[in-house]
């Protein structure tokens, strides 16, 4: 599987999917369009700097809340390449396999690295590789299965593949 | 061969294996997969670029346009005759328009879709709901509930499980929204996270069936996978009363392994409030010494707009009145809700009282519609997240809390308890 490089936009505890994408926002289900409300009510200044392959960074219980699966779709179509996080709600973590944006789990990643950082995760061996620092954290890497959804870009294309 | 929980036992039936253990990836059949109009539109795109000819039966899923309904604007509309024109061109049997629908989770077991033994999915975070019934039923995003509509399966980590012991009977003015939000307080929104809660003891004989739908429905806001009661005569009567469907009855075996376990006496619990922005920032009504003037009162949701909530409010409203400059929105869940509401005359105590009544909607509990805060106004709320923006402007403020306390906050002008009025 292919890795994720890019700089880090960094976040605390319990992240809500209102925060991710608000509500008012859901009348559509373009992800082009939600992206460019990703964050908004977090971090009205993400949208304005995400570059592609950017990676967010959080603590625990990240996508907490709605099921919406605009969440992930809105961060993946702003050109993140990688969440990691101490922990994610379940919903969440689930949808972002689903539509193929790798998630990585690594409380030690989520509290070492900062805002800004160069960060390099290698999905095969859930290596996470703070470049700025020159630290390197083990995240758990995915089961066989996931990898595969992830691999097909999600679950629709790995069930067709089957 | 080690015991097995409710939710454990379920899976593994529906999984056709004798034996499931916590961590354990499975495929499960399904009895239900459940849409609404925000996440069925996405789950219908998916579906069509999938290999498949239709639906895998057109009894056992469930469409129900609810959050932005009736429609609230030209692209909600869009995604409603999306949801519409894919129910008729599939034939699927339980859809619900507009005049016949309600708030899904209100609705579903209302309408006897929902059953003791069932594993359901919904692509709504809310749909552990249906656990009040001894269902296993979990939220979902789009993508699983178009994979569920075609193939009728989903994989499930078998999850482990925290066993709530509830004993005594709770107080005047005490009710199901009370033991949830304590117990999201005790453990925190992640407390429960990728577990199932399993609510067992003899204080669910002093719990109504509206209660444990209340505490089931807010698994979710402890970061839960499901969360289950297991089945009484009270449950049974429920389905006879709503249901034709035949219901199966999974206990836990009593050697099953829970990772936690908390006793919780109702009698002791006191109305409860969570202050803005995660539903764990709970205090009781006596934690609460300032005031706290409020903008808005919302009375409704899959969480608490049920006969049981609105009968509560109107106790408290009857006979008097909203507080000058205090919005009162009053929801009631479903048609039924609705009709028997105004047959016992709850309809006009509250119009009576200074409040408005809305048809069946999700609306202002998401930041939808009907109800949306302005920059620095509070609302107390009868629904279940006060995260950051969620019923509007994002220096907004909700204050989730029960149909008592809310009916009374509305009277006061500020967050309140019926004792204290």
């Amino acid at each position: 599987m292919k890795a994720a490089k890019g700089l880090v936009f960094k976040y605390g505890d319990n992240v809500d999917t209102d925060v991710i994408i608000p509500a008012r926002y859901l009348n559509s289900s373009d992800p082009a369009e939600l992206a460019t409300h990703c964050m908004e009510d977090i971090d009205r200044e993400f949208v304005h700097k995400v570059k592609k392959g950017d990676i967010i960074v959080a603590t625990k219980n990240f996508g907490c809340g709605s099921s919406r699966e605009h969440a992930p779709l809105a961060i993946k179509a702003a050109g993140v390449s990688c969440v990691i996080a101490q922990t994610f709600a379940r919903i969440f973590y689930r949808n972002a396999i689903n539509i193929g944006l790798p998630i990585i789990e690594c409380p030690e990643a989520a509290a070492g690295i900062d805002a800004g950082d160069e960060v390099e995760v290698n999905f095969d061996t859930g290596v996470i590789t703070d470049v700025t620092k020159q630290t390197s954290y083990q995240g758990q890497a995915f089961p066989e299965f996931m990898q595969k959804i992830i691999a097909a870009e999600g679950l629709v294309n790995y069930i067709n593949q089957k | 061969m080690m015991g097995m929980t409710m939710t454990q036992k379920i899976l593994a039936a529906h999984a056709g294996l004798d034996q499931v253990e916590a961590g354990q990836l499975i495929e499960a059949d399904l009895d239900l997969v459940l849409g609404n109009d925000i996440t069925s539109p996405v789950a219908i795109k998916e579906m069509e670029k999938m290999n498949v000819d239709g639906v895998f039966h057109k009894d056992k899923i469930a469409l129900v346009p609810d959050h932005f309904v009736p429609n609230k604007d030209i692209k909600s509309a869009e995604h409603c005759k999306c949801v519409r024109e894919f129910a008729r061109r599939n034939e699927i049997t339980n859809y619900f328009e507009v005049g016949q629908m309600g708030i899904e989770h209100a609705l579903l077991p209302e309408k006897g879709l929902t059953v003791a033994g069932d594993v359901i999915i919904g692509a709504d975070s809310h749909t552990c709901t249906y656990g009040a019934l001894g269902a296993f039923s979990t939220g979902v995003g789009s993508t699983d509930m178009a994979a569920g509509m075609a193939t009728g399966k989903a994989w499930f980590k078998v999850p482990s499980a925290i066993r709530f012991n509830l004993i005594g009977k709770p107080s005047q003015w005490v009710s199901g929204k009370d033991v949830i939000l304590h117990i999201i307080g005790m453990i925190g929104v992640d407390g429960a996270l990728y577990k199932s809660m399993e609510f067992v003891g003899e204080g669910i004989q002093n719990l109504t069936m509206d209660d444990r739908f209340t505490i089931a429905n807010m698994a979710i806001e402890a970061g839960g996978k499901n969360g289950i009661f297991p089945v009484d005569d009270l449950a049974i009567s429920y389905m006879k009363e709503h249901s034709v469907r035949e219901f199966r009855i999974y206990e836990a075996d009593e050697d099953a392994v829970y990772d936690e376990e908390y006793t919780i006496d109702l009698s002791a619990l006191r109305p409860t409030v969570a202050f803005p922005h995660l539903p764990e920032n709970t205090r009781t009504i006596d934690e609460i010494t300032e005031d706290i003037q409020i903008d808005q009162v919302v009375i409704g949701s899959c969480t608490n707009g049920r006969l049981e909530d609105l009968r509560i409010a109107a106790r408290v409203l009857d006979g008097r009145h909203v507080a000058e400059g205090i919005r009162c929105i009053v929801i009631p869940a479903t048609q039924a809700v609705y009709l028997q509401a105004m047959e016992e005359g709850l309809l006009k105590t509250f119009i009576e009282a200074g409040a408005v009544v809305s048809t069946p909607t999700c609306g202002p509990c998401l930041g939808g519609y009907m109800g949306i805060l302005a920059e620095g106004e509070r609302c107390v709320s009868t629904t279940n997240r006060n995260f950051v923006g969620r019923m509007g402007h994002v220096n907004s403020e909700v204050y989730l809390a029960s149909p008592a306390v809310a009916a009374a906050s509305a009277v006061a002008g500020k967050i309140a308890c019926p004792c204290q009025l």
